[in-house]
């Protein structure tokens, strides 16, 4: 508890009286922030005057407070470290939910620091006044509006300690502007453990040896690895890559894990799910045993649940107890961190032989090597106009060599760059995928070149989602920021376009992307290099124009319009039902397909 | 996930933190992920820890129990969460006031149905009683199904409450 006089209660040296301002640059500095995401208004001008005296912490002007919390994304993404968002209160608050709701559902580690009105204008409808917490409360892992002064140094430390620990996820702290004027002792207690809050990190010594044993006897086992993989650090990832190697188990990764395990490893499947491949899903819907590590079993990955991998034995590693049994249940439930599951395994694995005692695969690797006979990804290219899928085969080519960091916005873009961009390490992919924002790569590419201005950061993007967050061009110029752009431009939303060829017989409602703008001279009126290319024998020429130009540039890749990502499981399909690329029907379905996601 | 098994209810207990919005952090919780409500309570029971007792009452499928009961415990102020149906046998008690407005005959007739039910009288004028009954749910329903021919004016209920049986706590 905090004392009110100025003195230490146990200590010789009396506390330092700070406002709240100072209290929170002294906070954000003592945890090791040095970047910030925000943009001034009213209610933060006190925090604002601090962060001008300092130089500790680099402030980052964004151009919409949505940016700033995308941002702060793909910094955390990135780096490993959580992201801190400043805004206002009110409209500045507000414009950050779509960020906060896309890192909760993404569990990436943000602190949203909002002003407020002062305390006693609190509840009368006040300028700029919004129920933050309240509007926040479901879309945060937690938030806090702060009462009294003196204890914001502790709600700070607290919050990053939420933020970060267990399963990672936003934190909203609400400052009313009165507590960043007035004055008070600035005490902290160190938060190495909460009083309520205890995620479970060290798995069960029982549960990891059932998994064990389950492992030991799979004759069609899979790996379905996730997002906490990457979450739990790149040791997670190190871990994981050694039991696959050393088990010979074939591998498969969610939207969030690619990464997490060598893309261009012969024993990676590719990517499973709606858009995942032809032998990561059949794999996943024949196998024996099946462990999924920090992944969620989520709707567009399970596909029909009732049919999802029907007869194998489950074993589903998560840190957030929430997760497990939500959506499929599972056999043998283990709470914990992935590092630890894997760490654990490893060593029994180990120290018991357990490489001579496990099951021979080789049937298994025949059946996998039949799936991938079916070449799933393939398309068909053409002489006279530049295909997607092409597209960003040559930009992985391209760019392979220079370990970038690439991020997206969310359609046919996105799920292409999924299958087309092998990820070999983690911390490179930065993607909207639980909440499938729209807007999202552009900053958070930003955010990931603010974090590291020595690496290559490329926004893959639709020319519909790239318009949603356009302005934060300007400040990639503002900070000499060499981000890429790189718009695969059909001229459609293409994801709706193709849902609405294949369910709704081709009636093309709104998602033709009318009146665009001329994306070359977009580019330059902000000051950025603009390309544009259309010819694919001019491909290759504009991907390394756009890699060697020192500055940002935004490439306009005039694509065929009408191209569809497969394969295809539709919704409420099972795993074993995909569509390939030549079963391209479109049509009408009926009322209850219509009704799913 | 479609097919789920029987629908049963339960009583969940939680110890939180007493701190502004922790009931609208579990409300929302069960408004957001569409479970059922059937009744909530909540009030302080220890002021030195500051910290308060939720007990809700609701129905749902095994998965659906298991998903609340995660669910809850994954809220950064709730200490404990513990479903006491699972949980071995426990005590659950609601409180009702029932309001009754009569003359004559119909007027002893409540009263002595009161007492049957020991349901003691808080409030009394010349033709009416404020009656108040502890119990459990079904005998609240019971007395107040005999009150509605009797002059029934209303009725204010708490949600129930419960206790795990034995010495241990939550």
């Amino acid at each position: 508890m905090m004392t009110n006089s100025a003195a230490s209660t146990t200590g010789t040296e009396p506390l330092e009286m700070l406002s709240g301002a100072q209290m929170l640059l002294r906070a954000l500095t003592d945890l090791g922030v040095d970047k910030i995401f925000g943009y001034p208004g009213g209610a933060v001008l006190p925090i604002y005057d601090e962060i001008f005296k300092q130089e500790k912490i680099e402030h980052i002007l964004v151009r919409h407070e949505q940016g700033a919390a995308h941002a702060a994304e793909g910094y955390a993404r990135s780096t490993g470290k959580p992201g801190v968002v400043l805004v206002t209160s009110g409209p500045g608050a507000t414009n950050t939910v779509t960020g906060l709701t896309d890192a909760m559902l993404d569990s990436i580690p943000i602190i949203c620091i909002t002003g407020q009105v002062a305390r006693h204008l609190i509840g009368t409808d006040g300028f700029q006044e919004a129920d933050t917490v309240g509007i926040t409360r479901p879309c945060t892992k937690h938030n806090y509006l702060v009462k009294d002064t003196a204890k914001l140094p502790d709600i700070i430390h607290e919050a990053f300690y939420v933020a970060t620990n267990g399963r990672p996820g936003p934190v909203v702290i609400d400052i009313p502007k009165d507590i960043q004027v007035e004055k008070a002792p600035y005490k902290v207690s160190k938060h190495t453990e909460h009083r309520t809050y205890k995620p479970t990190v060290v798995c069960d010594e029982n549960a990891v040896r059932k998994a064990v044993d389950a492992l030991l006897t799979a004759k069609r086992p899979i790996i379905y690895a996730g997002g906490g993989v990457i979450n739990s650090g790149p040791h997670a990832s190190k871990l994981l890559t050694e039991f696959t190697k050393l088990t010979g188990f074939p591998i498969t990764s969610t939207l969030m894990g690619l990464g997490c395990y060598p893309a261009s490893d012969k024993q990676f499947l590719g990517m499973l799910g709606m858009h995942g491949t032809w032998e990561a899903n059949h794999a996943m819907h024949d196998c024996d045993v099946m462990l999924a590590i920090g992944s969620r079993f989520d709707d567009r990955v399970t596909g029909d649940t009732e049919r999802f991998s029907p007869g194998s034995t489950k074993i589903h590693v998560d840190i957030d107890l929430s997760s497990i049994n939500k959506n499929i249940f599972v056999d043998i439930p283990v709470v914990g961190d992935a590092a630890n599951f894997l760490e654990r395994v490893l060593k029994i694995w180990k120290a018991e032989q357990c490489s001579e005692k496990q099951s021979d695969l080789s049937l298994w690797w025949e059946q996998i090597t039949n799936w991938r006979a079916i070449k799933c990804l393939e398309y068909i290219d053409c002489d006279d106009a530049i295909m997607p899928q092409k597209a960003l085969e040559r930009l992985h080519a391209l760019t392979v060599d220079r370990d970038p960091i690439i991020s997206t916005e969310v359609g046919q873009h996105q799920m292409w760059a999924a299958q087309f961009l092998g990820f070999d390490r983690p911390n490179r992919w930065l993607t909207s995928g639980g909440l499938g924002t729209m807007g999202y790569g552009l900053p958070a590419a930003i955010g990931a070149q603010i974090a590291d201005r020595s690496r290559l950061c490329i926004d893959v993007a639709g020319e519909a989602s790239i318009q949603m967050n356009i302005q934060e061009l300007s400040t990639a110029i503002q900070y000499n920021l060499p981000v890429k752009i790189f718009i695969l431009n059909n001229e459609y939303m293409g994801m709706v376009r193709q849902w609405q060829h294949l369910n709704y017989e081709g009636r093309y409602s709104q998602s033709y992307t009318a009146a665009l703008p001329d994306f070359v001279a977009l580019g330059e009126a902000y000051g950025w290099k603009g390309l544009r290319v259309s010819d694919p024998a001019k491909l290759d020429e504009t991907i390394q124009q756009m890699i060697d130009y020192d500055g940002p540039v935004i490439v306009d890749c005039r694509v065929v319009k009408l191209a569809n990502c497969f394969p295809m499981v539709q919704s409420g399909a099972a795993h074993n039902e995909m569509l390939l690329a030549g079963d391209d029907i479109g049509g009408q379905k009926d009322d209850e397909a219509l009704a799913l996601v | 996930m479609k097919d789920q098994g029987p629908i049963a209810k339960h009583t969940i207990s939680a110890i939180v933190d007493n701190e502004a919005g922790v009931l609208a952090r579990v409300i929302g919780l069960f408004s957001g992920r569409g479970y059922n409500i059937e009744s909530l309570t909540v009030a302080s029971v220890d002021e030195t820890k500051a910290r308060s007792r939720i007990t809700v009452v609701t129905k749902g499928t095994r998965m659906v129990i298991e998903q609340i009961k995660a669910q809850l415990d994954r809220l950064v102020p709730v200490h404990k969460v513990a479903d006491l149906t699972i949980e071995g046998s426990f005590v659950s008690r609601e409180l009702a006031l029932v309001k009754v407005c009569g003359e004559g005959e119909m007027r002893v007739e409540a009263l002595r149905i009161a007492d049957v039910f020991r349901a003691s009288v808080v409030d009394s004028t010349r033709t009416s009683f404020v009656f108040e009954l502890t119990g459990a749910s079904d005998k609240l329903n019971a007395f107040i199904d005999l009150m509605r021919d009797l002059g029934l004016v209303e009725v204010a209920r708490t949600g129930g409450v419960a206790l795990s049986r034995g010495k241990t706590g939550l």
